[in-house]
């Protein structure tokens, strides 16, 4: 049989009832103000915006927009607390912390429904990965804020002072964790900007860091656009920007600080090259394909982007992927059968159709599995671009939506070449049954992170980051609590 | 002609293992979940395969056959009955003109150890007393010392002695140690004329697993893609409540689809998994679980 068309040869026919997850048990406020030494402040802008549920359009909230003043209220908060923070007992310091973390594994399932509608990726998801992966650093960095000088043995370590970090709007409770937990197990006082498309669950974690009884001041959520980021990246009392987001902006934020003493962690975009050899579980690392580039829509930093399947197996990993996706539900991110959501934002949506035009006026040939997508909202099948080389924009750019450009390969060398030549150095994956070939290419792959025969695997014990344009500076492990201290 | 069982992809166990938690973790509720129910009991074969058997046993299965529970209208009959070869032509008279077939299982069941001669009069016995189906095991100490020939010549001799009798192998997968292995006896066995393969004989623990069971789709699959020809799958064995049997369905929907969906091409072999599917149906009709003593154990 021509395994070009055997996609439809599997087609299922028995549809799952819609299985939504319920949303009575969740409370979201009209409005939101800045978290700001302790409460919920009125901006002195007067200004909110709205956000809106990808999935359908509607109003969730509306949200403060800090202005420039009020970043300046919010860093003079955290410079008052720091004092007191820094000078806490170090165990005391890791309470409140493994306070918070509990705190949000009792609201799990409230965070896990809020992330679902202010983001559109499925309650799957953020029920199995976003927030107990958010509880699980706060955990682990709980653990280490007494125990610093093992971290760093025979050195005196202290904490730098207040922090200004900045998260993006793809794994919005998980990206704070990320970057509020080693902070505060170190002793620094933070002000976090959350994303503009998705700034609930860093409220809501506000709300929980207000019933930890933390000390007022240590952590200042202000929310706002890009603007309001900036304020914060160029506020003269700010001791350090930590910055998840894309390149682009990544080095704005350099060029801006600049000839000051602020120090500075980029996490960045990337293209990450997921290389299967022919001697690979190859129906595994189909599945690894699809959780490679699909995991959150394709919204992911590290995400799997461009395949390289070697030669022999190419036809066969390609038929099978095809089949793959046709087996794959599209639809509300709220339904627990749901695999792939929303696009997040109309912004994002127009970008990744955009790269889907450029893909096809480049010559990349194009495939999408037929379903049907909800009328409202932003919706983007799963893609996959067949017949493109390193040379076309589509195998270049991060694209961050669910498309997949597919190229082959030969020989060893040649995939980690085409794998190395780009600007990013984030993530990888490899897959093979040959553990000596694994070991042969994490070596040779300039990425911060290689995935061996599993793909988008994270733990709050494990260090992450980038090489070249992707960044610098590791977040989770032992490695994540370095860039948020000095030694003495 | 025996495949070439050397350029087989291999299996990664946790992947596997991860593929099939997501399937685990799909909801299926209402009348999907009620489809869902209805179809598993269509698909089940109503085993028993004691050395204590009796003809009263195996009449009363018989009659379960037919009449699952005659309290809930609409109910589809089950599949098969499995029983011994002794018990075939009992078997056969109880059901007939009902349209559910009779399964028997041979070859020196559940061991297989004998001789291809005793093997083959044992299925020429099971065929003649008139069973539609045989359920064979294979040589597993022959697969396991990699005598893969004498295994699948031994498969293709048994699929002549069938006749016109639809042949589901055994490959007892719980004595096969890796999800390699299970590959590469479902490849045998397709190859050498099995209509169905199936997991266990229900003597060997561990008996059907999803993992195991995901293998051996995976196989029909790549076995159809290759030669447009369909084989069926048979778990067998701790398929025993209504949840892991739709789990089995969910994982059959989104690896093979439609095609598949139904008893010419799916069976469950288990005894206990009917009762718990017509408890939860008339908990879906009534609102109440009601006492396992409502339901017949036969």
């Amino acid at each position: 049989m021509d395994g070009t068309d055997s996609q439809d040869a599997f087609i299922s026919s028995w549809a799952y009832d819609p299985a939504p997850e319920s949303q009575d048990h969740i409370k979201i406020d009209k409005r939101y103000g800045l978290f700001i030494d302790g409460k919920f402040e009125e901006p002195k802008s007067k200004t909110y915006f709205k956000t809106v549920n990808p999935a359908n359009g509607q109003v969730l909230s509306e949200v403060a927009e800090a202005s420039e003043e009020d970043v300046d209220i919010a860093v003079k908060a955290a410079r008052s607390a720091f004092k007191k923070w820094s000078g806490l007992p170090a165990k005391e310091r890791g309470k409140y912390i493994f306070r918070i973390a509990r705190l949000i594994q009792e609201r799990a399932r409230e965070f896990a429904v809020i992330e679902s509608l202010d983001g559109g990726k499925p309650i799957r998801e953020s029920r199995d990965i976003d927030i107990p992966l958010a509880a699980n650093h706060f955990f682990y960095y709980a653990g280490w804020a007494d125990k610093l000088e093992y971290a760093f043995p025979g050195r005196k370590v202290k904490p730098l002072g207040v922090t200004g970090q900045i998260i993006p709007w793809n794994f919005p409770l998980l990206m704070a964790a990320w970057k509020l937990a080693p902070a505060l197990a170190t002793g620094n006082t933070v002000v976090l900007k959350p994303a503009e498309t998705t700034p609930l669950t860093a409220l809501k974690l506000a709300e929980i860091i207000r019933d930890s009884e933390l000390p007022h001041g240590v952590v200042n959520i202000v929310t706002g656009a890009g603007e309001t980021g900036a304020y914060l990246v160029r506020h003269p009392d700010v001791d350090k920007i930590a910055f998840t987001g894309s390149t682009e902006v990544g080095k704005f934020i350099r060029k801006t600080i600049a000839g000051t003493s602020k120090k500075l962690t980029l996490e960045l975009g990337g293209k990450g090259a997921n290389i299967i050899f022919e001697d690979a579980a190859l129906d595994q690392a189909v599945e690894g394909i699809v959780n490679a580039i699909f995991f959150n829509q394709g919204h992911v930093c590290c995400a799997g982007s461009r395949l390289f399947v070697q030669e022999s197996v190419a036809d066969l990993v390609i038929s099978k992927l095809k089949i793959r996706l046709n087996s794959l539900f599209v639809g509300d991110p709220l339904d627990k059968n749901t695999d792939i959501g929303a696009i997040n934002s109309k912004k994002q949506l127009e970008t990744i159709l955009k790269y889907i035009e450029i893909g096809r006026s480049e010559g990349g040939q194009i495939y999408q599995p037929e379903c049907t997508l909800p009328k409202k909202g932003n919706w983007c099948p799963p893609t996959l671009f067949l017949e493109v080389s390193q040379s076309h924009r589509i195998v270049q750019e991060e694209i961050f939506g669910p498309v997949l450009t597919v190229q082959t390969f030969r020989t060893i060398d040649e995939v980690i070449e085409k794998a190395n030549n780009s600007p990013y150095g984030l993530s990888a994956g490899v897959w093979t049954d040959k553990g000596s070939k694994i070991f042969h290419l994490t070596k040779k792959l300039k990425a911060g992170v290689v995935w061996a025969n599993t793909y988008n695997k994270f733990d709050a014990t494990s260090p992450f980051g980038g090489y070249k344009e992707s960044g610098f500076g590791r977040e989770g492990g032992l490695h994540g609590l370095k860039p948020y201290i000095k030694f003495e | 002609m025996i495949p070439n069982l050397n350029n087989l992809s291999p299996y990664d166990t946790l992947g596997v293992q991860e593929r099939v938690d997501r399937f685990c973790k799909r909801s299926i509720k209402k009348s999907s979940k009620i489809e869902g129910l209805k179809l598993a009991l269509s698909m089940i074969d109503l085993t028993t395969l004691e050395g204590k058997d009796t003809p009263g046993k195996v009449r009363q299965l018989c009659y379960k056959a037919i009449h699952p529970h005659d309290q809930l209208k609409g109910l589809p009959k089950v599949a098969a009955v499995c029983v011994y070869p002794t018990y075939v032509s009992l078997a056969k008279k109880e059901l007939e003109g009902y349209g559910i077939s009779v399964a028997s299982v041979a070859t020196a069941f559940p061991s297989g150890q004998s001789s291809l001669k005793t093997k083959l009069s044992d299925t020429l016995f099971a065929v003649e007393q008139g069973a539609d189906e045989i359920d064979m095991v294979i040589s597993r100490g022959e697969f396991l010392a990699g005598n893969y020939e004498f295994v699948f010549d031994e498969i293709a001799a048994i699929k002549e002695a069938c006749g016109k009798a639809h042949l589901k192998v055994i490959l007892e997968t719980g004595e096969l140690d890796t999800l390699d292995n299970v590959r590469k006896a479902s490849e045998l066995a397709m190859h050498a004329g099995a209509d169905f393969i199936k997991t266990s004989t229900g003597k060997i623990q561990p008996a059907a697993t999803l993992p195991v069971t995901y293998v051996m789709l995976d196989a029909i699959k790549d076995f159809y893609l290759k030669t447009g020809k369909m084989i069926g799958m048979k778990p067998a064995g701790g398929i025993s409540n209504s949840k892991i049997a739709l789990q089995y369905l969910v994982m059959l929907n989104e690896v093979l689809g439609e095609k598949w969906m139904n008893k010419n091409y799916f069976r469950f072999g288990a005894s206990s998994l009917a009762n718990d599917i017509l408890m939860q149906l008339v908990k879906a009709e009534t609102g109440y679980y009601q006492s396992s003593n409502y339901f017949s154990k036969d």
